[in-house]
């Protein structure tokens, strides 16, 4: 069994080492990945281009537009005057907010006169216009603040009133650098993708061609066959991962606070789960561009929206949750955020493991199962 | 002419002769929009917190009612001590944790300033940025409504008010954002595949040799194989639409017929570079790789389907431009949010039809030479 398992993963190195296009692919290409998007990719929203209908042109009006300015949020793209102007700098996106300063704000913030400036936010991306709302608030909150005559409190004469003041304190990543939450699941994704893409083909290329005749006519068992087909990617994918994650902490400062063995195991666990899916898909498919279709649509986006790589699994519908536990990659980021961000031991994070490890078991018996099906 | 036709008739009969990649194409589409439309969402809801309160006043109970009533949280725990906290923190059990301080109703209650922590899990830097707006804006409002009790009189606010509108989305729903990208990826993931393995499929089983020796011409190769592909694209165009207008309900508030049109020529760049793919390609193994690392995941990540481009670095703006789901993306949700047609969107479609066409030319050109 072992013997017949190394051979057929011989011959299979054998053929990866003459693509040598693929297997250049394979190792270098997600570290590369990992360097552009890494940097491409944050959520930290800066530089809104902000558009001001300054209607007052007083000193208080333009401090308040270097407010904005100042804040490092928001750029100034331009002043306008006429209403239509406004609607089209929006629709034409060269300005996604636009502050409108009200006649008399100068007056009125002098004489301490309370005074209501418009801000109009671009909706259409919901998760930026939240943010920006926040700033626009904040920073006009804090102009007004600063011109109050009275605070709520110190006041003579009346009844002191309770202040609660909120102390946050963030754990694991307390400047909130969104890279530092992005580069765990792009390296999530990036394995997973090149883990299933890697043995997708390889079972059904050989039917296609009808070299599989010639193997089943070989003294080797599935299992044996499946296992000698996953382990030189296995082998590769591995490498590649760890050069991703090297990678992450050379140039994004992602931290190490955990430790090395349980990161190489929980690679090693997805990995195997993830080629174990491709595997699958192979075999139970006849044409290699039926089984490229399967794996990319049963990898690609699930592993990109259903993982809790960006969108939170907790505020997904209930159903969409319960899917949501099909996509090893979800079990995967779990346990890479609590290895690498938080330093947590296995005690945290086995549930985790465990269903990697059951995911993986039971793919490769699919896959060994429906090979023998259809060889006997 | 008809020799287009009769190789696209062959390309029909051989799509029917694989009846599973007939249902991936159609079905696998609708099903993939009907669950990840929901699951992409980035609206943050019942975000699990645990609280400490050693208090147990009845100021502290108000302060956990607030927080139980709001569909913002949801309160997993109520623990003895802050030594609790990093179990539940460690685990991602919960997210975040309110302690309150054993004198704080005694605080309250006597008009002296008091200090509540919130202890929040970083690593999801977003949603713990959201969650905390939430949880600052929430305590805010309720030391705001303690303050009107003992001084009705005081001013609510401050001295400057800012009113804020949102235009195109006003309830800040992501999933009208969302879904219009979810529609244009679905599409692309299908289309360029399908092509991608076309010609280098001929290839691999040595079929090619005998389209050789036809008198077929080179573009009418790449016609014949394009034009049943663009069918099935269009059939999903059609379907993904009816899901995402009649199922999700996302507005739409531009032309229908300009959203199909647009879709037309997106296809015509996915299928094309798919088809570009497949000539520079020895292997489908060759073909899936490239596809899949070159093209698609560029694009996921590049085009502003969920990450902005302009928070992107200065040197990493200008490759956006090479990726034509950028410029769909724009006329897409242009077209359904902000009902906008070709005057503002010109631009965008005329990069995506040059898109297009260079890539067709290229596919073209490049399968004259390996033929020829």
């Amino acid at each position: 069994m072992i013997r017949t398992t190394l051979a057929v993963g011989m011959k299979e190195l054998r053929q990866i080492m003459r693509d040598r296009r693929t297997l250049l692919i394979l190792l270098f290409v997600p570290a590369f990945f990992l360097l552009l998007y890494g940097y491409a990719l944050n959520f930290d929203i800066r530089h809104v281009r902000l558009a001001v209908q300054d209607r007052d042109r007083s000193t208080a009006s333009r401090a308040l537009v270097s407010a904005f300015v100042n804040s490092g949020y928001f750029d100034l793209a331009g002043y306008v005057d006429g209403d239509t102007e406004l609607k089209d700098l929006v629709n034409q996106n060269r300005a996604r907010a636009i502050l409108s300063v009200p006649v008399g704000f100068g007056r009125d913030v002098a004489v301490r006169r309370p005074v209501t400036v418009q801000v109009v936010i671009d909706g259409d991306n919901a998760n930026t216009a939240a943010t920006v709302v926040g700033y626009a608030r904040l920073l006009i909150a804090e102009f007004g603040a600063a011109r109050s005559p009275v605070t709520p409190s110190g006041v003579e004469g009346r009844p002191s009133i309770p202040i609660i003041t909120v102390e946050p304190r963030i754990w694991y990543n307390p400047q909130l650098r969104s890279t530092l939450f992005l580069v765990p699941g792009l390296i999530a994704y990036i394995s997973m993708i090149t883990a299933v893409v890697s043995t997708a083909l390889s079972v059904v290329r050989e039917k296609e061609r009808g070299t599989m005749e010639q193997v089943r006519m070989a003294p080797v068992n599935p299992l044996a066959y499946i296992l000698g087909k996953t382990l030189p990617y296995l082998a590769i994918s591995f490498v590649s991962g760890l050069l991703i994650i090297i990678t992450a902490m050379v140039l994004f400062d992602l931290p190490m606070r955990g430790s090395w063995g349980l990161l190489c195991f929980a690679i090693g666990l997805f990995l195997v789960g993830a080629q174990a899916q491709g595997l699958l898909i192979s075999t139970i498919t006849d044409t290699q561009q039926v089984a490229f279709q399967i794996a990319l649509l049963s990898s690609f986006l699930p592993t990109f929206i259903l993982s809790g790589f960006i969108f939170p699994i907790s505020s997904m519908p209930p159903v969409i949750q319960v899917i949501s536990h099909i996509v090893p990659a979800r079990y995967f980021l779990v346990a890479l955020r609590a290895i690498v961000l938080k330093g947590a031991g296995i005690e945290a994070f086995w549930e985790q493991m465990a269903a990697l490890a059951v995911f993986a078991t039971i793919a490769l018996a699919l896959a060994s199962l429906r090979l023998k099906a259809e060889w006997s | 002419m008809w020799r287009i036709l009769h190789l696209m008739r062959k390309e029909l009969l051989e799509l029917r002769q694989d009846p599973r990649l007939f249902g991936v194409v159609i079905v696998a589409p609708i099903m993939q929009l009907a669950v990840l439309g929901y699951a992409a969402t980035t609206d943050v809801k019942d975000i699990p917190i645990v609280i400490v309160d050693p208090d147990r006043s009845a100021q502290s109970r108000e302060l956990v009612h607030r927080f139980e009533t709001s569909s913002n949280f949801k309160i997993v725990g109520m623990l003895g001590s802050t030594d609790d906290i990093d179990r539940w923190l460690d685990r991602g059990d919960a997210w975040m944790a309110l302690s309150i301080p054993p004198d704080y109703g005694r605080q309250v209650a006597s008009g002296r300033p008091t200090s509540l922590q919130v202890v929040a899990d970083g690593t999801d830097s977003n949603s713990t940025g959201v969650a905390l707006g939430y949880a600052q804006s929430l305590i805010g409002g309720y030391a705001q409504d303690l303050v009107h009790a003992a001084a009705p009189l005081a001013p609510a606010g401050g001295l400057v008010q800012a009113e804020i509108r949102v235009w195109f989305n006003a309830r800040l729903e992501s999933r009208d954002f969302m879904i219009p990208g979810i529609v244009a990826l679905l599409l692309l993931v299908v289309t360029t595949n399908l092509s991608a393995m076309s010609i280098v499929r001929e290839r691999e089983i040595g079929t090619l040799e005998q389209l050789n020796v036809t008198p077929l011409q080179r573009w009418e190769l790449i016609a014949g194989k394009l034009l049943p592909y663009a069918l099935i694209g269009m059939l999903d165009v059609v379907l993904v639409l009816i899901v995402a207008i009649y199922w999700f309900e996302v507005p739409m508030r531009g032309s229908i017929p300009l959203l199909f049109g647009m879709s037309a020529v997106y296809l015509m760049t996915t299928l094309g570079l798919g088809l570009l793919i497949s000539t520079i390609s020895h292997t489908q193994q060759q073909a899936m790789m490239t596809t899949t690392f070159f093209f698609l995941t560029p694009m996921i990540y590049l085009s502003g389907f969920i990450f902005p481009i302009d928070n992107m670095p200065a040197w990493i703006q200008p490759i956006t431009y090479l990726i034509p789901l950028r410029y769909f993306l724009v006329i897409v949700r242009g077209i359904f949010q902000k009902g906008v047609g070709l005057e503002t969107l010109w631009p965008q479609a005329l990069a995506l039809f040059a898109w297009g066409a260079i890539v067709l030319a290229l596919a073209t050109l490049r399968s004259s030479k390996r033929l020829g």
